[in-house]
């Protein structure tokens, strides 16, 4: 008996995590195409800023796959699998057999079609490879180009910034965060990039990557030329399928999981970026490519790889992140839809913002800019579709906390 | 039952609306525990640079106000959320510890954590800042040692008092507190209510 785990980040992690929590000494193994043992992901940004040293990275501790007996194979490439012999199949055609598999690839890059993409200089921003290419390119007063103004984007923006790298963002969209941020909440950060130099080109593509070798600009659509040193493309992931294409298992864009991360395939299961979940705020089956989503996918699968039973139904897309010092924090719906209506708090002089989507007396999104304390209470309303139509009004509010939910409520909550 | 008696794992600190006066003791005793100075709040207060937050949150709304801290987790949505890996639940104590040396400051625990009891540390290097039992001290927390009105104890996990089955307070400290105050008995009691 072997479980086998393609890929070795979030997912991977919270799947070995999930099988020790039933089974603890059945081996693992993990492949990895990154020659590194696993890493926190969303830490690039900051090892490319200089505010984390590699070494300081690690996602779990030195003694992870030691301590839960699991065989990382580093740096090599799964190239298919062969779902009727039960085995992985490598470069050189070596062959790793396997009881279970967990297939957690991740995501890809998504790259629109553009001329000029293969020239020198031209990055994603996804693996601790692309970023320590990156650092070589971002020299103090060096000029970037960062293409998509998304989380992923604005993160690197942030620490071109801290590089001191003359930055331009270009979005197709009309305002940064397109699908998270209102034009209020885009104004806001808008604001803290541009006190800090960033220049932001929204509303507008690139038609061609210029240069011989190496890229020296963009062009835009309106025929517009934006010099630059380097590029950095960040339009958020695709699933990364590659691995499991024309085998057989179900796929939509990823691949098709059930609430218990199992996919069409006996004894294969998916978790994380590759994998379409259950979202159960937008009651769809689709990719959420967030870390907690990734974990709590990669765990139940675990378990239920292990002979436990467990489901995930309470996936939806979450994030937190600061740009340049301005928190921001996000859950559930985000946009006007008709069955939703909203509530606004916004107090310009302190840059805060606080909007709420509400769906049938239930809280069904929110979005905090700057004042993001207990922002998990909200959360919480989210995930446990709590009825909020005694406390609506006190949403957002500086002291909103359980005080404000009625005191029955509060019991039930603060006393578990 | 005492204390002592719940495993360590499955102790969780709770509070009783119905007993707290709202003194906010428990804050000045949080902060002063996890200062240089444990033992004495003025030099606390006074020379710790910066001077710690507290880890504890008090909600206030007169007259009902209540004491709220980590609950570390059996399941904690803040180390699985944790994007870096420093949120970790001790498999050994059970208590759910933020390394600061690898906290940078995404604040998707505080996202994350239903209890709504994770601070936004941002005075120096961004760090969350949470409640961690007072395990350096012997995992006698300092809120709980020092409430004077037994509003704040330990039960085990999923075993608060409810509200109906409390008795009425011990011996309070009248004094409103003072660092002498005597802990002797009152967790038990607390705990010999559930």
């Amino acid at each position: 008996m072997n479980y086998v785990m393609i890929g070795n980040s979030t997912a991977a992690i919270g799947a070995v995590e999930g099988i020790r929590k039933y089974d603890k000494k059945t081996p693992v193994t993990i492949l990895s195409d990154e020659p590194y043992p696993t890493y926190s992901r969303p830490l690039i940004s900051y090892y490319l800023g200089g505010k984390v040293t590699e070494d300081k990275m690690y996602y779990r501790g030195a003694d992870f796959y030691e301590r839960n007996n699991v065989t990382p194979m580093l740096g090599v490439k799964a190239e298919t699998v062969d779902f009727d012999n039960k085995e992985v199949v490598l470069q050189d055609n070596v062959k790793i057999p396997y009881d279970k598999l967990l297939i957690a690839t991740g995501g890809k890059p998504f790259v629109p079609p553009m001329k000029g993409l293969e020239k020198g200089n031209v990055f994603n921003f996804i693996k601790l490879d692309d970023v320590k290419a990156i650092k070589k390119a971002a020299v103090k007063g060096s000029k970037a180009v960062v293409i998509g103004a998304s989380f992923s984007g604005l993160k690197a923006v942030e620490a071109l910034v801290q590089r001191e790298v003359d930055v331009t963002v270009i979005d197709i969209m009309s305002r940064i965060m397109p699908r998270v941020f209102d034009d209020t909440a885009a104004s806001i950060a808008s604001g803290v990039l541009e006190e800090h130099g960033v220049k932001l080109l929204m509303g507008t593509t690139v038609d061609e990557i210029l240069g011989d070798d190496k890229a020296t600009g963009v062009k835009l659509k309106d025929g517009s030329v934006i010099p630059c040193d380097f590029i950095i493309l960040a339009l958020g992931v695709r699933c990364n399928t590659d691995i499991v294409k024309d085998t057989g298992i179900k796929i939509n864009k990823g691949i098709i999981v059930d609430e218990r991360m199992r996919t069409s395939v006996p004894d294969v299961y998916a978790a994380g970026d590759v994998s379409e979940g259950y979202n159960f705020i937008e009651d769809a089956y689709m990719q959420i490519a967030i870390i907690p989503n990734a974990y709590r996918q990669g765990e139940t699968a675990g378990v239920n790889m292990a002979g436990g039973e467990a489901a995930f139904r309470k996936g939806f897309v979450m994030n937190s992140m600061p740009i340049l010092g301005l928190p921001v924090i996000s859950a559930g719906v985000s946009g006007t839809k008709d069955d939703i209506c909203t509530k606004v708090l916004y107090k310009p002089e302190e840059n805060s913002y606080k909007k709420f989507y509400i769906r049938n007396n239930k809280l069904a999104g929110y979005l905090l800019v700057n004042d993001v304390d207990r922002a998990g209470i909200y959360t919480d309303l989210i995930r446990n579709v709590t009825d909020i139509s005694d406390f609506e009004d006190s949403l957002g509010e500086e002291d909103f906390g359980f005080l404000s939910m009625p005191s029955g409520m509060r019991k039930e909550k603060v006393l578990k | 039952m005492e204390t002592s008696e719940i495993d360590m794992k499955r102790k969780r600190i709770y509070a009783r609306e119905e007993y707290c006066v709202g003194c906010r003791l428990c804050e000045i005793h949080c902060i002063t525990a996890h200062s240089r100075y444990k033992d004495d709040i003025v030099k606390a207060f006074k020379k710790s640079a910066p001077r710690p937050l507290p880890r504890i949150i008090v909600e206030e709304s007169k007259p009902v106000s209540f004491g709220l801290q980590c609950r570390h987790c059996e399941e904690p949505e803040c180390v699985k959320s944790c994007i870096t890996g420093a949120m970790q639940k001790d498999p050994e104590t059970g208590i759910v510890k933020n390394d600061e040396t690898r906290c940078i400051g995404c604040w998707t625990c505080i996202l994350a954590c239903p209890y709504g009891v994770i601070r936004r540390d941002s005075r120096g290097k961004k760090i969350a800042s949470k409640c961690d039992f007072c395990l350096e001290d012997g995992g006698e927390p300092a809120c709980v040692k020092n409430c004077p009105n037994e509003a704040i104890y330990i039960a085990d996990a999923g075993k608060p008092i409810k509200s109906g089955e409390a008795e009425e307070p011990g011996e309070t400290n009248q004094s409103g507190g003072s660092v002498e105050y005597e802990e002797s008995g009152l967790r038990e009691k607390g705990c010999e209510a559930r």
